[in-house]
């Protein structure tokens, strides 16, 4: 690759340099799904990659999602590494049962026999006027199933880094793409390509982003944008915000955030996924059971509500945003 | 006659009435068992005619090997409903009637040949020299795949209906892809061809040339939905749509199967695949040892299939033949014997796997979140450890015994 090792890159372009890198160090990874191909993808995250890996390596696939995962199951079976890409969020559902039933339980059915080094990319979440099921925040479901791992980023590094971690690691990994930061553009230095591959990947750990006091505020993928916002106004206003970016959200590295809220005795949870029975409801009863002598006030959520996701227009009222991160930790420090 | 009964179908279907009769059904499934399209090689009375399009050396070895798979598998079968019913096993799920579908198409297979089964495939199971009594984990509990996938290249049991089909098609990519001289086979039933995953698996086999014989077992029953519930087309035909051959073979035929699928896999390896063989067959016993057949199925429909049983038509044959004598029905007889107690002691003695099993394997890499779990689950156990039986399990069953 001729790329410099450090610039400032889209976030789309740094998942399309993992994929990239990912493909030349190792001729058993695969990229499979609907359009990825000669179009590049819809978002352009596997633009180019098959005019130089070749059509048996980026795979133009039928549309159909349940044949997407399930092809790459026996595909991973036969020592295949293979990216499978659901076009978008919405559309994983017909998906469900073989990510449930098959991905997530082959290890655990074969005892290791067969395992399952494969990657299913998920551009998620709203923000970008989309019509209906382009919007969605799944990440729960997937969560909730033993046997996956969910993995998500929210900056180009973290797209680059995180993405080749999950191409390498030998459990099925669901990588969320914040799809409404594709276009946003951080530095990346692609050198981290050449570190010595860690297990499990070092960049699966939660990561704090900001140092603060007085409150903790833990969020990930697409909603980091509107937290690191509210903790530059917090600063403003006198208010010192700990934040944390989870990046993975199954399994789950808490031991950061339990640490951080016995210093600060307060945690504010954003996502934009639905409330209920969510990934942000575990945080919050987690770190209750871990930390319950620690906090001076409950456990605050920002999250999505618990509708279906409204209609575009709509949307800045649904999405969390800096005002209700900022409502959310005048509330956890009125107690 | 056949032409009246498919007037009187329609006329009935006109009027709104779409149950056929019981006569009607054993009608049609004779009708279809005979009809020319259906490749046979051996027929119930035990005559032997060779199939041009499909060419088959046969030997009296060869006759005599698939007898004997046939009878011990058969007997293993009827052992694990046995031991279902003394509640050694929690549930069974029978293969009775389709030996020779399974035998036919498991003994078709070369070494490297990728099988992927659903859950009723014990007569496959045998033919890639997995020991009956590895099966019974699944059904008694104890594990979720007693044997080696990899090495024995027969995936685990696949429960939920039609997953299997997918995966195999998947792996048949990654055959063609390795440019290996392989191919797959998945075995699915009547039911599953109406789940979306038997689609899109020939769909995506169609699409990328993949080496996969789809084996479609047609016993007629989705636990108590008839095949008419499922199609409205012989199976076998929905090939054409797909863009690949699609064949009828006499599922109860063991030297038809063999031959139909030795055809296919050759096909898929020379990169013509897929294929589509439905397996024309009957499922004469229950779905499970949960299900009561005769509350959705006539007992003459059975009896009727006695008749085209699959061991008898070879037992026939090899008699009137003269290539084999009682001496080797004797010696087939005692050898199920002799497997069927191994059997039975082997499900006996099965221990309940050790409390950690619930925690290994999940990730292929560790996993802090479960460690921290299994840890604490076993020192937890420990704490019963003076209180309650040395290993803890009486007390992890019951939740409440150690502590009193």
């Amino acid at each position: 690759m001729s790329a410099p090792t450090s610039e400032r890159v889209a976030l789309a372009r740094a998942l399309n340099m993992g994929l990239r890198t990912a493909m030349e160090d190792d001729a058993k990874v695969i990229v499979m799904g609907e359009d990825v191909g000669r179009l590049g993808g819809v978002f352009r995250v596997t633009d180019g990659l098959q005019k130089d890996f070749g059509e048996h390596r980026v795979l133009d696939t039928p549309l159909a999602e349940s044949g997407i995962i399930g092809a790459a199951v026996g595909l991973a079976m036969r020592g295949y590494r293979p990216i499978a890409e659901i076009q978008f969020d919405g559309f994983i559902f017909p998906a469900f049962d073989q990510i449930v039933s098959q991905v997530a339980k082959m290890t655990y059915r074969t005892q290791g026999a067969f395992p399952m080094p494969m990657v299913i990319r998920v551009p998620y979440g709203g923000g970008i006027g989309a019509v209906e099921h382009h919007s969605e925040a799944p990440e729960s479901f997937f969560c909730h199933i033993a046997g996956l791992r969910v993995v998500t980023c929210s900056n180009s590094q973290d797209a680059f880094d995180l993405l080749r971690a999950a191409i390498f690691c030998d459990d099925p990994v669901v990588f969320f793409e914040p799809k409404r930061r594709y276009w946003e553009k951080g530095v990346l230095d692609t050198a981290t390509r050449n570190q010595p591959r860690q297990t499990p990947p070092a960049g699966f750990s939660s990561v704090t982003r900001r140092a603060g006091t007085d409150v903790t505020v833990v969020s990930y993928g697409p909603s980091m944008a509107p937290v690191l916002a509210a903790a530059d106004v917090a600063a403003g206003e006198g208010r010192s915000l700990e934040v944390i970016d989870l990046r993975t959200l199954s399994p789950l590295d808490l031991d950061p955030v339990v640490e951080s809220v016995r210093r600060t005795g307060r945690l504010v949870v954003v996502s934009e996924a639905p409330r209920e029975s969510s990934i942000t409801a575990d945080i919050a009863a987690r770190v209750t059971e871990e930390a319950f002598y620690s906090l001076a006030a409950p456990v605050i959520r920002v999250a999505g509500f618990d509708t279906p996701y409204p209609p575009s227009r709509l949307e800045h009222h649904y999405l969390p945003d800096l005002d209700r991160v900022l409502d959310a930790v005048d509330r956890a420090l009125a107690y | 006659m056949a032409a009246d009964a498919a007037a009187e179908a329609a006329a009935r279907g006109a009027a709104g009435v779409r149950e056929p009769t019981a006569s009607e059904v054993i009608a049609g499934l004779r009708a279809t068992t005979m009809d020319a399209a259906v490749v046979q090689l051996l027929s119930p009375e035990g005559v032997l005619t060779p199939h041009p399009d499909y060419p088959l050396e046969i030997t009296g070895e060869m006759l005599r090997g698939l007898y004997r798979d046939m009878v011990l598998v058969r007997r293993c079968d009827r052992e694990g409903n046995a031991l279902q019913r003394q509640g050694q096993l929690g549930l069974w799920a029978p293969l009775l009637g389709q030996e020779a579908a399974q035998v036919g198409a498991g003994r078709a297979l070369g070494e490297n040949d990728m099988a992927f089964p659903s859950y009723r495939e014990h007569g496959v199971a045998w033919c890639r020299g997995i020991d009956p009594s590895a099966l019974l984990g699944i059904f008694r509990g104890t594990d979720h795949c007693g044997w080696d996938p990899k090495a024995t290249r027969f995936n685990g049991y696949t429960i939920v209906i039609g997953n299997q089909v997918l995966n195999a098609t998947g792996y048949a990519m990654g055959q063609r892809m390795d440019g290996a001289d392989e191919a797959t086979i998945v075995f699915f039933g009547d039911g599953a061809t109406s789940q979306g995953d038997v689609h899109e698996g020939m769909v995506f086999a169609a699409a990328y040339d993949s080496p996969v014989v789809f084996y479609c077992q047609n016993n007629q029953w989705a636990i108590s939905q008839p095949v008419d519930r499922q199609s409205r087309v012989p199976l076998w035909e929905r090939a054409t749509g797909y863009g690949f051959p699609g064949v009828r073979v006499d599922g109860n035929d063991v030297l038809a199967c063999l031959a139909v699928t030795s055809w296919a896999l050759a096909e898929c390896r020379s990169g013509n695949g897929p294929v589509l063989i439905e397996a024309f067959t009957y499922r004469m016993d229950a779905h499970t040892t949960s299900d009561d057949p005769t509350r959705y199925r006539m007992a003459d429909e059975a009896e009727h299939w006695k008749l085209l049983d699959p061991l008898e038509r070879v037992r026939v044959h090899l008699s009137r033949s003269g290539q084999a004598d009682a001496a080797f029905f004797e010696q087939v007889a005692a050898e199920a014997d002799e497997l069927a107690a191994s059997f039975r002691a082997a499900c006996r003695a099965m221990p309940d796997p050790p409390p950690e099993r619930v925690f290994s394997h999940v990730y292929s890499e560790p996993h802090a979140q479960l460690d921290r779990q299994r840890a604490e689950y076993l020192e937890y156990l420990a704490g019963f450890a003076d209180t309650a039986g040395a290993d803890g399990r009486e007390t992890a069953d019951s939740g409440t015994g150690g502590r009193r």
